[in-house]
């Protein structure tokens, strides 16, 4: 093995993957291009094994009776409360009052907990659960390049625990993960009727003016979602779309939404409601869409996800998100055409990203985000990571999982992050305090970084005070924090 | 599914970036003033014809109908002058008002006439007319651009972060230093000067942006303005969220009272885009105007007698539909509010050039029509107040803006 094939090595567990577990970069150094890619053809890409997990909507229903009981036990508890008061006498508000509250308090309480002082609430136990299965998929595979590959597209197509709470995990899993090597037609279907993304967007409640249900109820629509798709989704801001296009698209979008979730069995699951559906024909783009009910907005998504706009965006963002906040134009060209040619093709897509050469670039320009930076660091030192520190972790670092503060997702500029450094050396040296004491740091520079280790790395790591000071500064070089 | 009230603050918290400047403005210095600007950018766009209802428009109601603000209303409306009305939440910014220490100026906007979040966010954040095309911030460009040998602090801060995620109307050629509260044991000083001298031989960006941070923490040590350890919001948030938008408004206000502290800040709270159930007089809205004019109250508070040479800025990418939506709440629109606190202003005014609600009146027969450029009203601000340079302003600060010219008299000194 050359030097230069384990550089290669190292720089596809870098940027590619998800940093190296230890023995990877030798494991890949053969044929680092040829192992990303075998990872594509691994079956069962993209997906994770999740069987004690509720889907989407059984979660929300779970979500609703959780909340349904803790109002119904502060109702009870109140009620209790307003009739001590009116029995005692005024003044001696008295014994009786509370020995009831507290009786009720204690009952919220310990519904409300479960480990530690932690509040049991169901809608964060369904977060948690779903981070821990995403986690664990992270910090296991054997490079993570199809897993940035889920995240990438999570993110492109971001909804939020602060509003979808119940739901953001699992639509990870049913609207991503099956498609991430798939066809992105199929995806932006998957994901524009999710019900994760219907609420999270406002469609669930979008209805046609001219609609049975918008004529006796004498409601509108709501547009937010058809705008985000335009936008963020698919072709991309500035692209000659206008405000009409933007209201006839909501048009052909209006009925999509799911079930109320506190409904038994099927609550939480899509519906196409024809009540709510603007009847009549859309032109969006120019181009008419008879009315067809659901497939109307169906057809309307299917022509966006070919539009060559679209396949500019992506691929502009796909470049930007690996390679570096200003792509190579050639490489942006390729990745466009790749996306044109096979009709949206994800996996020729990922293909065509791997076998270019701009790809491999050896400046390292762009700053790992967060998260990635944070699974690397416990990957290199063989630890899996509590959940709930993790994600603490995320959230100190700007990058809570799974709630960006808007649609647009998490930025992929090096200046939105760079700012963040001094909290992650904090994350840094408190990781290291608990793990380095059954490491050897000065070996970890090898695995961790081969030959892209700096001479005034290594001598830092060597010369540092402590095993925990020297596996700090370790997940803090440049070559480390660096894609 | 519902709302996870736990993580708003967090999320707040991690978009709510506070920036300061520690030099002072030379020419206002000269005239033996001490002023303070800090502009509060509220992403998501506020809806203006809630915050500030054009009560005396006699197509208001019909507009809005049950959701229209009226001096009538269950809770009615803080009158401001015979025609405008304040959004109930806000009872601090109308005794502000009320004190000469709050402007109004309605159915502004910037020069952006599309309706991307994102877009309408970096126009104004930029300064520039077309999105994407820089990466630098207009308050950034104007701190470099004001006479920076006058520095303040011997910490040698210039500007500062609080808060991991740099946002756009901060970011430029000036240096940036980032602090935010720290909630876990920080790294030692050793391990920092050490990650510090590896930088400077192979990433002069990291080493320029840890010595920041290091050289800000000192100052916020010295003047003991660290904010309390947060804790996650749980059950009903309207308590947190005001507790939040306090300490954030809050502490910016601690910095910039300093007397050898910064003078210019920056702050941004998410959270304003009310497409659904916006509750006007009662809910989402509501709390989140309370959370604000709370931060307000907590800001002059905290500014103490340097509150009389302050001014805040507050100011939102765009506004929202003149009707109200499908679901309750507003789509994307045009025109809002722009609004100017602090005991250095000529207060008490609504400062509007009203177009008027009739459908052929809106934007497009759907926006609020904006009469009045946002970057007049902060060429204003910044000339007046802090002394910037006009032709600056029209060229680097705000480029291509020679015919917006300042709004005059905001300021009570100029």
């Amino acid at each position: 093995m050359t030097t230069n094939s384990q550089s290669d090595a190292a720089l596809a567990l870098h940027r590619f993957g998800l940093g190296p577990l230890r023995g990877s970069i030798a494991a890949i150094a053969d044929d680092p291009r040829g192992a990303l890619l075998a990872e594509l053809e691994q079956s069962g890409a993209g997906l994770v094994a999740a069987p004690n997990l509720p889907n989407s909507a059984a979660a929300s229903r779970a979500f609703f009776e959780f909340r349904a009981k803790r109002l119904a036990q502060r109702k009870l508890a109140q009620r209790a409360k307003e009739a001590a008061a009116k029995a005692a006498p005024p003044g001696a508000a008295g014994n009786k009052a509370m020995t009831a509250s507290a009786e009720a308090q204690t009952d919220e309480q310990d519904t409300m907990q479960d480990q530690g002082d932690r509040p049991a609430n169901v809608g964060v136990q369904l977060v948690q659960n779903e981070a821990k299965v995403r986690i664990e998929a992270a910090v296991t595979a054997k490079i993570g390049f199809v897993e940035r590959l889920v995240w990438f597209w999570s993110n492109h197509f971001c909804v939020s625990t602060d509003k979808s709470t119940s739901m953001s995990g699992a639509y990870e899993r049913e609207a991503i993960r099956p498609h991430v090597l798939g066809r992105f037609t199929d995806m932006l279907i998957a994901v524009e009727s999710h019900p994760a993304m219907l609420y999270y967007l406002d469609n669930a409640e979008s209805i046609g003016p001219n609609s049975v249900a918008g004529i006796n109820r004498n409601r509108g629509i709501n547009e937010n979602l058809a705008r985000e798709i335009l936008e963020l989704h698919t072709l991309g801001v500035r692209t000659g779309y206008t405000q009409a296009d933007v209201t006839r698209f909501a048009n052909t979008l209006t009925g999509w939404t799911f079930i109320g979730t506190g409904i038994p069995e099927h609550g939480g699951e899509f519906v196409f409601f024809e009540r709510f559906h603007e009847p009549g024909e859309q032109v969006v783009l120019g181009k008419r869409y008879p009315d067809s009910g659901f497939a109307q907005g169906r057809a309307v998504l299917a022509d966006l996800a070919r539009h060559p706009a679209t396949a500019r965006h992506i691929a502009e963002k796909f470049a930007r998100h690996f390679v570096a906040d200003v792509p190579p134009p050639e490489l942006i060209n390729r990745l466009r055409a790749s996306f044109s040619d096979t009709d949206g093709d994800l996996k020729q897509l990922a293909r065509t990203l791997i076998l270019a050469e701009e790809s491999w670039t050896p400046a390292r320009t762009k700053l790992k985000r967060p998260c990635e930076w944070h699974i690397a660091a416990l990957r290199l030192a063989g630890a899996h990571g509590r959940v709930a520190s993790f994600m603490a972790g995320q959230t100190l670092l700007g990058e809570p999982l799974w709630r960006p503060p808007a649609p647009n997702g998490f930025s992929d500029y090096e200046a939105a992050w760079i700012d963040g450094l001094a909290e992650r050396a904090d994350i840094a040296s408190n990781f290291a305090a608990r793990v380095a004491d059954r490491l050897d740091p000065k070996a970890l520079v090898d695995e961790g970084l081969g030959p892209l280790a700096s001479p005034q790395t290594r001598e830092a790591v060597a010369r540092a005070g402590s095993r925990a000071q020297a596996l700090a500064l370790l997940l803090m070089s440049p070559e480390f924090l660096r894609r | 599914m519902t709302t996870l009230q736990i993580s708003r603050r967090n999320t707040l918290l991690s978009s709510g970036a506070l920036f300061a400047w520690a030099f002072l403005p030379k020419l206002a210095r000269a005239e033996g003033r001490d002023p303070r600007l800090l502009t509060i950018v509220l992403r998501g766009a506020l809806d203006g014809l809630a915050a500030v209802a054009p009560v005396g428009d006699p197509d208001w109601v019909a507009l809005r109908g049950d959701n229209a603000l009226t001096l009538g209303s269950k809770t009615p409306a803080l009158k401001l002058d015979s025609f405008f009305a304040l959004n109930p939440a806000m009872p601090n910014l109308h005794g502000m008002f009320a004190a000469k220490e709050a402007i109004v100026v309605h159915a502004a906007a910037t020069s952006y006439r599309e309706r991307s979040h994102f877009d309408g966010q970096d126009i104004l954040e930029s300064g520039v007319e077309k999105p994407d095309t820089v990466r630098t911030g207009w308050l950034n460009r104007l701190l470099a651009g004001l006479a920076p040998e006058d520095r303040v602090s011997s910490n040698g801060g210039r500007a500062f972060a609080v808060g991991p995620v740099t946002p756009l109307v901060v970011r430029g050629p000036a240096p940036v230093l980032s602090w935010s509260p720290r909630r876990i044991l920080p790294a030692s000083d050793d391990t920092v000067m050490r990650l510090i001298a590896l930088y400077r031989g192979t990433d002069p960006d990291f080493a320029r942006t840890l010595e920041g941070s290091k050289k800000l923490a000192a100052l916020v040590q010295e003047h003991d303005v660290q904010q309390k350890p947060t804790s996650e919001i749980t059950g009903a948030n309207v308590t947190q969220l005001r507790a939040y938008f306090a300490e954030a408004v809050g502490a910016a206000a601690k910095f910039l009272a300093q007397p050898d502290g910064p003078r210019v800040g920056a702050l941004a709270l998410d959270g304003w885009d009310t497409h659904f159930n916006e509750g006007i007089a009662g809910g989402q809205l509501a709390q989140l105007l309370g959370a604000l004019d709370g931060g307000l109250a907590a800001a002059k508070e905290n500014m103490g007698p340097a509150w009389r040479e302050t001014v805040i800025v507050l100011i939102t990418e765009f506004g929202r539909t003149a009707r109200i939506n499908g679901s309750l709440g507003t789509d994307h629109g045009t025109a809002t509010v722009a609004l100017l606190v602090g005991g250095a202003l000529k207060g008490g005014r609504v400062i509007a050039d009203w177009p008027g609600l009739k459908p052929a009146q809106l934007l497009e027969g759907r926006d609020l029509k904006p009469t009045t450029d946002i970057r007049a009203v902060l060429k204003g601000v910044l000339k007046d107040h802090l002394r910037a340079d006009e032709r600056k302003l029209a060229t680097n600060v705000f480029p291509s803006s020679n015919d917006v010219k300042p709004v005059a008299g905001l300021v009570a000194s100029a």
